[in-house]
């Protein structure tokens, strides 16, 4: 059998540098509480062919710019019965939210619990708009998401586990390795175990979300880091999880956690 | 729960005097996870085999193997070894055990158990994503997997 695919099996070498100034960190050692599973946490960007690749290093070829060009939109548009837009508190999202992508999801005191940036969000909306909240995981969720993340490209991701997140830490950890469905796979099964391999014609990565939302050239949109693990469990022939369940949640911080030290590349261009 | 016994026993006798597939939780194994007997009561073909291991919605054993005589299929995976001769490796009834329940053979194997019905955590509703509606069943029907073994036992070197 020809397995041209053996050839790349690993992660190449490339580097990635966005619109010639972004250096992004796509490899990096092992955060402490993988150090005995991994020597390095790698970015899906490498197990993705050269053209796929090539995409996302300069923002006029990546179509999931559009989509953050969209989301400015929504930030300086007033929404809701007390007449404010994100910019009315916020002001230039370029200044106010650098640096925020890198730390979430991370602990809400007031809240007194694990705050995914949607949650925020939607915070923000609901009692400082009086406007609606949007869908969790939507299209409107997800462009806002990457406007926000593009304003810490290329900074490591370095969520907390530690302190009052600990306990939703352990929690993604332990379904993590939860093996689900009929097929009877845990996300380790297939991005622990076998990043590097082909699955079929995919070259499995160790699952980060360090690029989400994702541009998905499949479908021609953004991508949730919950959406995609809703596939992901769906393909083991489970029942899913829903967006924005707790169980979501505790997952995005756990796998979060993993790709600590990888830089933010949202939104990053995936097939 | 007595009346499902009741008719186990029957399908048990039955199954005895004409020899018809066998029920997933009554599939007797070797203490090293090998199963001799027919799934089916009957032979496998060798092309059905085929078929079933290169269909994505049936065996998809190319997603994860490679196997040689089946290069006309696109995409083989990497994540379990090449099959290129396996019918050298192992018995038909090591092959069946392999086939019916991974797990009994390679322990905390990722490879999927084709003949078992019960002990997943939130098994679904095929790729839906919604839970399973009742009983499951198998991933292969009897006759498929003898089909597979069949398919399997060509593979020399
Ligand atoms: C009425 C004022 C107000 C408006 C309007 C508003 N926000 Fe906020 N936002 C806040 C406050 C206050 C915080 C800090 C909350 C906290 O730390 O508990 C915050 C926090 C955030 C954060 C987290 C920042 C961090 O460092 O953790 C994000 C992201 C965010 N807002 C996005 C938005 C978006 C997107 C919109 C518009 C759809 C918006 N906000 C509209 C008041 C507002
Ligand atoms: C049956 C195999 C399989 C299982 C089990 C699985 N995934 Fe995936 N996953 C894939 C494939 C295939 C892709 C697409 C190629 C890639 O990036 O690895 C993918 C992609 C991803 C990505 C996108 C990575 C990127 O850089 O774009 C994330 C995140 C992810 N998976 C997380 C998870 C999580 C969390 C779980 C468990 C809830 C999980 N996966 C379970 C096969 C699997
Ligand atoms: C999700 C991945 C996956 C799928 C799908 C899969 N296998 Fe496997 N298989 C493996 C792995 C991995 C091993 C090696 C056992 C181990 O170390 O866990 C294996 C081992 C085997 C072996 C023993 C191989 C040897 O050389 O000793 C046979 C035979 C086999 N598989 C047949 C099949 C058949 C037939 C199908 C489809 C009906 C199939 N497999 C589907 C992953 C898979």
């Amino acid at each position: 059998v020809s397995m041209p695919a053996l050839a790349f099996a690993d992660a190449d070498d490339d580097t990635l540098v966005v619109n010639g100034e972004i250096e992004m960190i796509t490899k990096a050692a092992a955060p402490a509480h993988l150090a005995d599973t991994l020597d390095e946490v790698i970015s899906g960007w490498h197990m993705r062919s050269d053209e796929t690749q090539i995409m996302q290093a300069d923002d006029f070829d990546n179509p999931g710019m559009i989509f953050v060009e969209q989301a400015m939109d929504d930030w300086n548009t007033v929404n809701g019965e007390k007449g404010k837009s994100c910019a009315s508190c916020h002001g230039d999202v370029e200044e106010s939210m650098t640096g925020v992508r890198a730390v979430y999801p991370k602990w809400n005191d007031s809240k007194e619990t694990v705050y995914t940036m949607e949650m925020q969000i939607n915070d923000c909306l609901t009692d400082g708009m009086g406007a609606e909240a949007w869908k969790k995981s939507g299209a409107k969720m997800a462009r806002m998401e990457a406007l926000i993340s593009v304003q810490s490209r290329g900074m490591p991701m370095n969520v907390a586990i530690d302190g009052p997140a600990e306990a939703t830490w352990e929690l993604g950890k332990e379904l993590y390795y939860t093996r689900t469905g009929q097929l009877d796979l845990s996300c380790a099964s297939c991005h622990e175990e076998n990043y590097g391999n082909h699955i079929r014609s995919d070259h499995l990565s160790q699952g980060q979300t360090n690029g989400f939302p994702v541009y998905r050239l499949k479908n021609a949109k953004l991508t949730t880091a919950h959406g995609r693990f809703k596939g992901c469990v769906r393909d083991t022939r489970a029942e899913t999880y829903k967006p924005g369940s707790d169980e979501f949640i505790a997952l995005e911080l756990y796998v979060a956690s993993r790709g600590n030290g990888l830089s933010v590349e949202a939104p990053s261009v995936r097939n | 729960m007595k009346l499902s016994i009741l008719t186990l026993a029957v399908t048990l006798t039955a199954g005895a005097a004409m020899a018809g597939p066998v029920a997933p939780a009554d599939v007797a194994y070797t203490e090293d996870g090998a199963v001799e007997a027919s799934l089916s009561g009957m032979a496998g073909n060798v092309e059905n085999g085929s078929k079933v291991m290169t269909t994505k919605s049936l065996g998809n054993c190319v997603a994860c193997h490679q196997i040689s005589a089946l290069s006309h299929a696109p995409f083989h995976g990497t994540v379990g070894p090449s099959l290129d001769g396996v019918a050298d490796r192992w018995t038909e009834a090591e092959l069946r055990g392999i086939l019916t329940n991974s797990k009994l053979t390679y322990e905390g194997t990722v490879m999927p158990a084709y003949y078992v019905v019960d002990g997943f955590t939130r098994p679904g509703n095929g790729y839906t994503g919604k839970a399973a509606e009742g009983p499951l069943d198998p991933l292969l029907s009897a006759q498929q997997i003898e089909d597979v073994i069949a398919f399997l036992a060509t593979l020399k070197e």
